[in-house]
């Protein structure tokens, strides 16, 4: 069968293997694709190529052809078309594939030129590994490990400079480990478009600094930390703190706003240590905000609730008071919840008669990765129909009604009350069954508390603003004297007479796919790691208040169309 | 299965008498009491510890007298009952003798009611900070008495002889100022 011809594809042989690839790809992409490992530290797949380290050099030669006649020259030992090997070795990431090149990374010329290099990087690093953070995910460790000499042929003094600059607030710089290979000032300049970071002096002088009176303080600065190939920059939360063999890696999602980062949570024997971005091209490309990162200190926060007494007396207690006042309840959900607590919230809803409200939460987005819809599952909320409209900062409507006498049981989930703007009279004239996991002024008032999970201790999904429904792992234990949100909610809808669901994650999404057209074909455990996009014609004509960021434009025309 | 009968050959006289035999046991037990006694006279007297031996972990100190474990946790990664435990600290930077290294234990323990002397912890330092030396005797009434904290490892080990001189090293570069 003949492939029909695809004219943006480029055909080039690497170590003997043919592939086709787009235009435009350099080698060590291209070489990826054929699990060729070509070793890298300046080159990174979402900046600009700028080739200064040297390490990603390849042998490359073009098929012969002719001079004079254009027609190509047969070598007779093999009867394929000649190869004019270039005879100096050439940079990976700059050159970029043109049909029938032919790549090797694995000639002696290539060894030689990779052994060079990496014995002019070690030349004045510290090789203090004991004691750095990077250790165990640093590239020039790696490389070392395949192109080190295993010995020093240097006898003069190493370079001493300073092992501890801070460079902001999060980030800290040991300048001996620095291979300047610049990709932190191109992230700075690219992507966080706050250039602070730059190279002053010349030589092994050459040093890394922050332009005068600046600092390296923009909400993206430890994306600078994950990039940096070596011990150089780390951050100043997790230096020291444990080594990164220690830690078990559970993929999430970052739920500060309705972005969705694609995140790994890094934790051991209970106790997260960091937050890292994880590779999601549709998404967050490779980057994660600085805010993201901190979320992890909830889990052990100093006002997390606890329980006095078992699930089932609080469950016990809290149906009291719902047959209390028949009809005489509301619900307020959150827009932090996942996706399966939104349906069983909305479950609750109907076996209690009641109506069921979100508190809005919206800030300024920037552009990147925080949008300034700060609530990260609205739109998990449309989907599962917990929802209809968008929600409101305030609970204007749920205020009167309480002045009015018409509400006097109030379920709230996760959310603040007095944030969303009921006073502290409102509250104390109504029985408050809340859900949460860090005392407020709400649980504080509440008759019924069952203290939950954070977001690191359950699993669950989330639809972000692309409408992309995306799963998140349980990474550490329940703290002690918590509960399953699951699990409390399923046992309030059976207490509140609604139907008997479970609170297992798996069986639940089974009742989800009969009950929620838009998730009818999905199982938890088949959601791909990268997410998958719902259909949002649904909600088009609803005025969504995020704006542009990182992969998402908000679809102005429906709105305009459905306000005109 | 085919049975061979083993024909059992008939004692002598001599045998018989059981004399031999007794004569030859009494010789041992005459032959030890007047041969030089092999037992020691323990806890007084200790038995010479041949060189590798493996015995109690301890941690030692540079002829400096500075800590020479920097933390890294390889010991605890590489222990395999998992006695190790280790919380790093940082060396703040006022420290003059110390700065460069930036990085200590904050706590180190060793479980020895876990520890099954293998010496892997020997093995992997990269700093050599960490032996197991010559103590063979742990005693403790509770199980908290049997966990090394990280003042008891340090007076278990001692200074030992550096062959390396790392920071005195490092030191000496910093002087000679390569870079500014």
């Amino acid at each position: 069968m003949i492939a029909p011809a695809q004219p943006d594809l480029v055909t080039v042989n690497i170590d003997g293997q043919e592939i086709a690839v787009p235009k435009g790809t350099n080698v060590i992409e291209a070489a990826r694709l054929v699990n060729v490992d070509v070793p890298h530290y300046c080159y990174h797949p979402k900046l600009s190529v700028v080739g200064n380290c040297r390490m990603c050099l390849i042998e490359m030669g073009m098929p012969a052809v002719d001079p004079a006649t254009k027609a190509p020259i047969m070598d007779p030992a093999t009867g394929k078309q000649k190869i004019n090997w270039i005879p100096r070795p050439q940079i990976g990431c700059g050159t970029n594939v043109s049909p029938g090149l032919h790549v090797k990374t694995t000639s002696p010329m290539v060894k030689d030129a990779r052994e060079g290099v990496m014995e002019f990087l070690l030349i004045n690093h510290p090789l203090d590994c004991p004691i750095c953070d990077q250790a165990g995910e640093c590239k020039l460790q790696e490389q070392a490990t395949g192109y080190g000499r295993g010995y020093s042929r240097f006898v003069e003094q190493k370079n001493v400079k300073p092992k501890r600059t801070q460079l902001g607030p999060r980030v800290t710089l040991d300048d001996e480990r620095c291979i300047l290979c610049s990709r932190c000032i191109r992230f700075s300049k690219e992507i966080a478009k706050d250039d602070v970071l730059g190279f002053v002096d010349r030589g092994s002088y050459s040093t890394l600094t922050c332009y005068p009176g600046k600092k390296l303080e923009n909400n993206y600065s430890l994306n600078t930390v994950d990039i940096c190939p070596v011990g150089a920059l780390t951050s100043t939360d997790f230096r020291f703190k444990m080594r990164v063999w220690f830690l078990k890696q559970t993929n999430a999602i970052d739920t500060e706003s309705s972005v969705g980062a694609n995140t790994v949570v890094w934790s051991r024997e209970g106790t997260i240590y960091r937050i890292t971005p994880r590779r999601n091209d549709e998404v967050n490309d490779t980057w994660l905000a600085d805010s993201a990162r901190v979320l992890y200190k909830a889990v052990k926060a100093a006002d997390r609730l606890a329980a006095t007494e078992t699930t089932e007396a609080l469950v016990a207690r809290a149906a009291a008071r719902f047959q209390s006042a028949p009809g005489a309840n509301a619900g307020v959900g959150s827009g932090r919840s996942t996706v399966e607590e939104q349906f069983l919230t909305r479950h609750l809803a109907t076996a209690l008669k009641a109506s069921a409200q979100l508190v809005s939460r919206v800030g300024q987005g920037d552009k990147l990765l925080v949008s300034a819809d700060r609530n990260p599952n609205v739109r998990g909320a449309l989907v599962t129909g917990l929802i209809k409209t968008l929600p409101a900062p305030q609970l204007t409507d749920l205020a009167a009604q309480i002045d009015a006498g018409k509400i006097k049981v109030v379920v709230a989930i996760n959310e603040d009350l007095t944030a969303a703007g009921l006073t502290a009279a409102q509250l104390a004239n109504v029985s408050i069954v809340y859900l949460g996991a860090h005392a407020n002024a709400t649980s504080a008032a509440a008759k019924v508390v069952f203290p939950t999970l954070t977001v690191f201790e359950k699993s669950g999904t989330f639809v972000n603003q692309q409408f992309r429904i995306q799963k998140t792992l349980k990474a550490v234990p329940a703290a002690a004297g918590a509960t399953d949100d699951l699990v409390v909610l399923a046992q309030l809808v059976a207490a509140a007479g609604g139907a008997a669901l479970p609170a297992d994650i798996a069986a639940l999404w089974k009742v989800i796919a009969t009950e929620v057209p838009a998730l009818a074909t999905m199982t938890f455990a088949n959601l791909p790691e990268t997410g998958l996009v719902l259909d949002a014609t649904p909600f088009a004509a609803l005025p969504f208040v995020e704006g542009e960021t990182l992969h998402y434009k908000p679809a102005q025309p429906a709105v305009a169309a459905a306000t005109a | 299965m085919a049975v061979i009968t083993v024909e059992r050959k008939p004692l002598t006289f001599l045998e018989r008498t059981y004399l031999p035999q007794i004569a030859g046991g009494l010789k041992t037990t005459f032959k030890h009491l007047i041969a030089p006694k092999k037992t020691l006279e323990y806890p007084e007297q200790r038995p010479a510890i041949p060189v590798g031996y493996r015995g109690v972990p301890t941690l030692v100190k540079d002829p400096n007298g500075r800590e020479k474990c920097v933390s890294c946790q390889l010991c605890e990664f590489v222990c395999p009952p998992k006695a190790i435990r280790i919380t790093a600290g940082e060396i703040p930077a006022d420290q003059a003798d110390r700065a460069h290294v930036e990085k200590g234990p904050q706590a180190f323990d060793i479980d020895m009611l876990r520890c099954i002397y293998c010496g892997l912890c020997q093995e992997v330092c990269p700093e050599e900070a960490i032996f197991l030396q010559n103590q063979f005797s742990m005693s403790g009434y509770t199980r908290a008495e049997m966990v090394n904290h990280k003042d008891r490892l340090y007076e278990l080990g001692g200074t030992l002889p550096d062959a390396h001189h790392k920071w005195d090293k490092k030191k000496a570069a910093e002087e000679h100022g390569n870079a500014h």
